[in-house]
């Protein structure tokens, strides 16, 4: 395949991975690329899949897919390629008067990324996920044809393809239904709890908010081990709150910032700076996504990495599984510095979507011996109580793991073969995870 | 707006026009589009030439729907003389005149191939140097007979000192900066504003880049600053701008110990 050699990582970088980027700009470059090229590919768009997702020897990058095809801002329906990212998407139809009914944390994503990983947002409770909002998908499959997917034509293909993590096809461009709001500014509300316990109970008896999420302290000692900030918003008329200027911090390469002592001080400043900071009109971009304020934040961790461990465990969280795997990481040997938990409304239809109804739980850790021996034990855990991992944060899960946890893989792989995808899109994961 | 840049802005000596008129030449690297969104979302009337059509086609749609108040594009290649000089002369004589000329196609010779291959140099000179070059000489006649108007062109750092792996692309962005230094003098009592934009590491498909751990800036950051600096008048710009002083250091090397390197 013609393209570039360049190393590629994961957005945690664990590990780089020698790569041919071929880019293509249009649809019949795309078409050529396929064609010309032997072995098997995976598409990428912006590589913020923390682990190996979108790894490959050869890469089709949707960079290039850039374009906005229609937009009718009348309905607010818009068809773009898929290598936009949310970013620009954003710039493009806050000013008139839309948004994107699902964000995820940050707005770096590429609309392929975000299909194919089917992200959820902090309004997962009320809208579901991404898909839900996708009307059709333009694929390109492994023989070279073009073909476009929705609820109506092709449906096994546009559910296999929304969260396939691009193992059916290379998602070249996308339909999106957007949301009417009345400007860029979310008013935000905040609750705080001083334990694990009372976190856990205030998860479900919040107001009922369009946006809801909470930060966790799993650094804390005693009983505060676990204690929270839950946020809720919804959106508002107005324009006051500044936009986010992006900037790179001065991080040295080798040796990480993030220690626990310096962690369990940012902490304690972020819980008590919440304290006086209270309830208040933001920014779209404040709120969403704080962490893209600093563009190579995911170099913190060091030379060695990071990997999140995201879950999602059935019913309400008082029953105590979150409690429990909580209590597991605690005792383990590996600090984690970040720690977001969130409810989750009912699931959907498409066989590798990771939300469920259910609580699901963001855990952050640098990389270091044993963690993959933590991370197995995690999934035991997790699949004993029915639930299942995010395979977009995913470095580690078995293919046995995996089975258990999306027992529908059997009728994703049909799909793959019916669409000739089997042997021509593989990424790293997909070989861990026996999905070749 | 977030970033400031879909609301003009009036920066020193900058005269906010309306609609205004905007040429640019390989309008589809991944550079010089991420520029014409930027104007296009002010609402500018743009003329695009580039190779590709399929591509120039959608992005033409694309900055309709970004605001731009109109789109005109025409496929030229910079390797065949004729096709420049008819694609220019036709883009000259259907407009009423440009407030700005962005010159941004080039391609990214194989070192290798090139010292192989007599062919093979001249007609990487044709397209990075000779082409560029037969496009500048009519549009600065233009511009002069307007007496007003920016001329900005893309070179490159790799033209501040002959490296091993690229010196041809070197050479030809090197003649390319001197051939803009005496220009830029000449338009300079005409009110023409001339402007070398010298690329470091920014973020594009043709920056093969191995992976290292210097910071490159996106496309779209590259874009703003050049934006910023044809609104400033700015004669020479460095992307990202910090890149001027590590090619100043590199100049300060003497040639003896230079040239044992092989970066």
């Amino acid at each position: 395949m013609t393209g570039n050699r360049r190393a590629i990582h994961g957005w945690g970088r664990h590990a780089s991975f020698p790569a041919t980027i071929a880019a293509p700009s249009t649809v019949r470059a795309a078409q050529a690329m396929l064609e010309e090229q032997t072995g098997s590919c995976i598409p990428r768009g912006m590589g913020r899949a923390y682990g190996d997702s979108a790894m490959a020897a050869q890469v089709l990058s949707t960079r290039r897919l850039n374009l906005v095809t229609a937009f009718d801002s009348a309905c607010g329906i818009l068809r773009c390629g898929s290598g936009m990212t949310l970013d620009a998407v954003l710039q493009l139809v806050v000013p008139r008067g839309w948004f994107l009914p699902v964000v995820p944390g940050t707005r770096f994503v590429s609309v392929g990324g975000a299909i194919a990983s089917d992200v959820h947002g902090k309004n997962h409770h009320r809208d579901g996920s991404f898909s839900e909002f996708v009307d059709s998908l333009d694929i390109l499959l492994g023989n070279g044809e073009v073909v476009r997917a929705s609820r109506s034509e092709h449906a096994d293909l546009f559910h296999a393809s929304c969260g396939g993590m691009g193992l059916t096809g290379l998602i070249l461009a996308a339909q999106l239904r957007l949301r009417g709001v009345p400007g860029p500014d979310l008013m935000r509300k905040v609750r705080m709890h001083g334990s694990l316990d009372e976190t856990l109970q205030g998860l479900t008896q919040g107001p009922d908010a369009a946006y809801s999420v909470a930060w966790l302290d799993t650094l804390a000692g005693g009983r505060a081990f676990g204690r929270s900030i839950l946020e809720y918003a919804e959106h508002v008329q107005g324009s006051e709150g500044a936009a986010v200027r992006t900037g790179n911090l001065p991080v040295p390469g080798r040796v990480s910032p993030l220690q626990c002592w310096s962690m369990r001080c940012f902490n304690e400043l972020h819980w008590w700076g919440e304290r006086y900071r209270g309830a208040g009109r933001v920014h779209y971009q404040q709120f969403f996504f704080p962490l893209d304020r600093w563009a190579n934040w995911n170099r913190l961790y060091g030379r060695s990495g990071m990997a999140q461990y995201q879950f999602v465990v059935p019913g309400t969280p008082e029953q105590g599984g979150v409690a429990e795997i909580l209590a597991r990481v605690r005792a383990s040997a590996h600090p984690c510095f970040l720690a977001v938990l969130k409810m989750f409304g009912p699931g959907n239809a498409n066989p590798l979507s990771f939300p469920r109804a259910g609580c699901t739980v963001a855990l952050d850790f640098r990389i270091r011996d044993g963690l993959a021996a933590l991370f197995a034990e995690l999934d035991a855990m997790v699949i004993e109580q029915g639930g299942r991992v995010y395979l977009a944060k995913d470095l580690y899960l078995q293919p046995a793991s995996f089975r258990s946890m999306y027992p529908d893989w059997e009728a994703f792989q049909q799909v793959r073969e019916r669409y000739h995808a089997r042997g021509r899109f593989v990424s790293l994961q997909s070989q861990r995870l026996a999905l070749d | 707006m977030p970033g400031g840049d879909s609301f003009p802005c009036n920066h020193n000596g900058w005269h906010w026009i309306e609609h205004m008129r905007i040429l640019i030449i390989g309008a589809t690297s991944t550079m010089a589009e991420a520029v014409a969104r930027i104007y296009a979302q002010r609402g500018a009337d743009l003329c695009l030439l580039a190779r590709d059509a399929d591509r120039l086609e959608a992005l033409a749609a694309d900055l309709r729907i970004r605001g731009a108040n109109a789109v005109r594009c025409a496929s030229f290649d910079a390797a065949l003389p004729d096709s420049c000089d008819t694609a220019l002369a036709n883009v000259l004589a259907g407009a009423d005149g440009f407030d700005l000329a962005l010159i941004a196609h080039g391609s990214l010779p194989v070192q290798s191939e090139c010292d192989a291959s007599v062919a093979q140099t001249r007609s990487e000179l044709e397209v990075n140097l000779v082409s560029v070059l037969a496009m500048l000489v009519p549009l600065a006649s233009h511009f002069e007979q307007r007496g007003r108007g920016t001329i900005a062109v893309i070179g490159s750092v790799a033209g501040d000192r002959g490296r091993q792996p690229n010196y041809l692309y070197g050479a030809a962005k090197s003649a390319l900066a001197t051939y803009l230094q005496g220009l830029r003098s000449r338009l300079h009592g005409s009110g023409v504003h001339v402007m070398t934009i010298k690329p470091g590491r920014v973020d594009t498909p043709m920056s093969a880049a191995v992976e290292s751990g210097i910071p490159m800036i996106s496309a779209d950051e590259a874009a703003r600053q050049i934006v910023r600096g044809i609104e400033r008048g700015r004669d020479v710009i460095y992307l990202p701008a910090w890149w001027r002083y590590v090619m100043w250091m590199l100049c300060q090397v003497p040639e003896w110990l230079f040239k044992r390197f092989s970066f």
